[in-house]
């Protein structure tokens, strides 16, 4: 029973990791230049608070991903793990919805507040960000699946039904 | 009453007090974002001697970060009135119920964090512009709406860091 939970919760971690390590990387090598009417138009991810943000906020739970799987043996850190995986789980729901809300408004623009969209001069720059955007969101979900499946297995004493 | 006694009963009345303090918290966050508008009027020329304007409207559904803050604002709301409906009408919590309180609390505090992140983030454009992407601030001529999405926002990051601050204390 103790092998089937490390199981799962290692194989929940090493998603987590790639899906945090995949959007992190594809945020900060996705660069591009356009031109429009002689003017040199160069999409970055620095230009945007929100896809900074982002980035950071990966970063830090794909680090604390490495250091929950290396401590994973300690069982005197399990309380420890739970509350910070709480913290790492809403960084992650948060830095995936400010990169979103930004990404939304250049993709489709907002006709009332009159900004445009600019996937249309820089559509590979688009392409790369949904790419990171789908791995975040896949770290946040895989994330928030942990959360649950380790709530579970810390409170099954309490259960008077088996589940 | 033993001490023991004493010190759970101050606990209790410690988790109700925060858990109050976080639904007015969102729930102000949820009113104040929903009723957000504001309606200025430009004169856009002159036809004769009568100036010729329009009324250019500002309201909350324009951005969906906006509608989604509202959304999970009331649903955290929601879940903090039947958390503290449930203590104050004394239903026990045994069995399945106990880890589906857990799993709640969890949803709702990352179902909200996300929708103040949103927002705030949508907030700091509007008040910044990002001349990359040639997007003008817009807070300059609608300071009241600008203004009434701050606040809250800041409320609900207060019910966000109270919530936060909740499943700890049984743990």
């Amino acid at each position: 029973m103790a092998k089937i939970r490390k199981g799962v919760t290692l194989t929940l971690r090493l998603i987590a990791l790639a899906a945090t390590v995949v959007a992190v990387v594809i945020m900060v090598t996705s660069k591009e230049t356009a031109r429009v009417l002689n003017l040199t138009f160069t999409a970055k991810f620095t230009h945007t608070p929100a896809f900074k943000y982002y980035v950071v906020a990966e970063a830090i739970a794909g680090l604390y991903t490495v250091l929950a799987l290396l401590l994973a043996s300690k069982s005197l850190l399990s309380r420890l793990t739970l509350i910070l995986d709480l913290v790492v789980a809403m960084l992650l729901t948060s830095s995936i919805s400010a990169a979103l809300a930004i990404a939304q408004v250049g993709k489709q623009g907002n006709s009332h507040a009159g900004w445009l969209p600019i996937c249309g001069q820089v559509p590979h720059y688009c392409d790369k960000l949904v790419v990171s955007l789908v791995a975040g969101f896949v770290a946040a979900l895989v994330y928030l699946l942990l959360l649950l499946y380790t709530l579970r297995a810390a409170l099954s004493p309490v259960f008077a039904i088996k589940p | 009453m033993g001490r023991a006694e004493v010190v759970q009963k101050r606990q209790k009345a410690a988790i109700m007090a925060l858990r109050v303090a976080a639904l007015l918290a969102t729930a102000a966050a949820t009113i104040v974002m929903a009723l957000n508008k504001e309606t200025r009027t430009f004169v856009v020329g002159t036809v004769g001697t009568t100036p010729v304007t329009a009324s250019v409207t500002a309201k909350f559904q324009h951005t969906p970060a906006n509608v989604f803050f509202v959304i999970a604002n009331a649903m955290a709301s929601n879940h903090n009135l039947m958390m503290i409906g449930s203590d104050l009408f004394g239903l026990e919590f045994k069995g399945f119920k106990l880890p589906l309180v857990a799993v709640l609390d969890m949803l709702n505090a990352a179902l909200l964090s996300a929708g103040v992140h949103g927002a705030a983030f949508m907030a700091q454009l509007a008040k910044n512009g990002n001349s990359h992407a040639r997007w003008n601030e817009i807070c300059d001529n609608f300071q009241g709406y600008c203004n009434r999405g701050g606040v809250a926002i800041l409320a609900a990051y207060v019910g966000l860091l109270l919530r936060s601050a909740s499943p700890w204390c049984p743990l």
